[in-house]
């Protein structure tokens, strides 16, 4: 497949390999922002070809994982109401929230339905006019458009039995947050290409500047990922801090004008909790005001709206900050594993539990070995 | 959910303002997918599709000179490795 293969060529990945490790006079600490990056990293095998000179440690960047035990909570409670249908993406399903998860909650009388985007959830409402349609938004830069556009698809069908309980999250806030940790190991960042197809990467300037960090915009296929981490360390090794574009088939300076016109007329920026983290300034989508008849929670005022996290012995705030590796975690591949999921990480497609779990069969401590 | 993959638009299906729709195809398999983003898509054009809603087009220009690029430093750092 074009734009695939070309890509995933083994010649150039094994040269930039080589790259790499001649450039590298020390081992560096580079954080991969997105969790899709961790998977491909983990699924080629990068992070154990370079172990010697280059840790990459694995960012926050799966909106499953950082979606909040509490907004699960309040979607089961939603799914509770007579004539209330919610709708999610399917990784959602299983992620456990304070008291089960939206999957558990099917069982009991939560009436729950997995859908590919938020459009297919206005087709449901548009539908079912008897049924109250309720979408929970979550995700990055990357799927917030599609949450706009299914708001004002709504509105331009006239729908008033679709609404959406909205916990989209944005990434750069969460970078400021990681690397102004007195914790931080993190030297050099590959940012998200994707999240940058919409916003760009201007606004990645400002980090740099203010962390002296270098940021490389990054891709996704092996290739892409190797020269985002020789962009970094060919920086670190020369002691320089810059931004650069290494994915530029898809991101431009200025982003995706149509997506970011789309969220502008819908969202605004908040602060956010994420799991695992404070609640971030500036790390969340919330619709503006005029919108607010599409706000779910302020449609059906939940009656018991826990904001609060409950302390369970998974460690997953500790993986979305860097500051473990997932096998690290006791539970890891023990209590823990894909089909018996304690924690976020190792449910959703592109969290870094699920990636250990998958394809580092070979890093299991003996204790730790699946059964 | 957010894991964007590049596919080929082979069939515009809806260009209504809000509800643009084309047919795109990856690795064989054709779907549905929502186009208010990229609505300057032309047939033949590759876009990244992320939960249902193409997010951008590829830029086919950007993409050659890049394997250019990477062409020229696996040409220049043979002679290192043989
Ligand atoms: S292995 Fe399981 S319990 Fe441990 S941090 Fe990951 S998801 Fe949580």
């Amino acid at each position: 497949m074009k734009y695939l293969s070309d890509y995933r060529d083994p010649q150039h990945a094994r040269h930039l390999l080589d790259r790499i490790r001649k450039q590298c006079t020390r081992r560096w600490t580079i954080m991969e922002v997105c969790g899709g990056q961790t998977h491909a990293l983990l699924r080629s095998g990068i992070d154990e070809a370079l172990s010697d000179c280059v840790e990459l440690i694995h960012g926050p960047g799966c909106p499953v994982c950082v979606t909040p035990a509490c907004v699960i909570q309040n979607a089961i409670q939603l799914s509770m109401r007579p004539q209330t249908l919610v709708t999610t993406f399917g990784d959602m399903l299983r992620v456990p929230g304070n008291r089960g998860s939206l999957l558990d909650s099917q069982a009991e009388r939560g009436n729950i339905k997995a859908v590919y985007s938020p459009m297919d959830a206005v087709r449901l409402a548009q539908r079912h006019p008897e049924q109250e349609v309720i979408f929970l938004a979550v995700g990055f830069e990357t799927t917030a458009p599609a949450t706009a556009l299914a708001v004002l698809q709504a509105a331009q069908l006239k729908l008033d039995n679709f609404s959406i309980l909205c916990s989209h999250v944005c990434v750069l806030p969460a970078m400021k947050l990681l690397a102004s940790s007195k914790q931080n190991r993190v030297q050099g960042f590959l940012a998200a290409g994707h999240v940058c197809t919409l916003t760009g990467f201007d606004e990645y300037a400002g980090f740099v500047e203010q962390f002296q960090m270098p940021v490389a915009v990054t891709g996704f296929e092996p290739t892409d990922l190797l020269v985002g981490i020789l962009e970094v360390i060919t920086q670190l090794e020369q002691e320089q801090a810059a931004l650069v574009n290494c994915y530029p088939r898809a991101v431009k300076r200025k982003g995706n004008h149509s997506a970011r016109q789309i969220c502008g007329q819908v969202f605004d920026v908040t602060d956010r909790q994420w799991r695992g983290m404070p609640i971030i300034p500036g790390g969340g989508l919330c619709l503006k005001p005029e919108w607010s008849s599409y706000d779910a929670e302020l449609k059906f005022p939940l009656s018991d709206n826990i904001q609060q996290e409950i302390q369970t012995v998974c460690r997953s705030g500790e993986v979305l900050t860097g500051m473990i590796k997932p096998s690290e975690c006791p539970a890891f591949g023990l209590q823990c594993t894909p089909q018996t999921p304690l924690g976020a990480p190792m449910v959703s497609s592109e969290g870094a539990c699920a990636a250990y779990y998958r394809y580092r069969n070979n890093i299991f401590t003996k204790q730790n070995k699946p059964v | 959910m957010c894991l964007g993959v590049p596919g080929k638009v082979v069939r515009w299906i809806d260009r209504t303002p809000l509800f643009s729709k084309a047919e795109i195809e990856f690795e064989g398999v054709r779907k549905v997918c929502h186009m208010a983003c990229v609505e300057e898509a032309e047939i033949g054009d590759y876009v990244i599709v992320h939960a249902g809603m193409a997010i951008c087009r590829i830029d086919a220009q950007a993409a050659s000179q890049q394997l250019d690029t990477l062409q020229q430093l696996l040409d220049s750092t043979e002679g290192d490795i043989n």
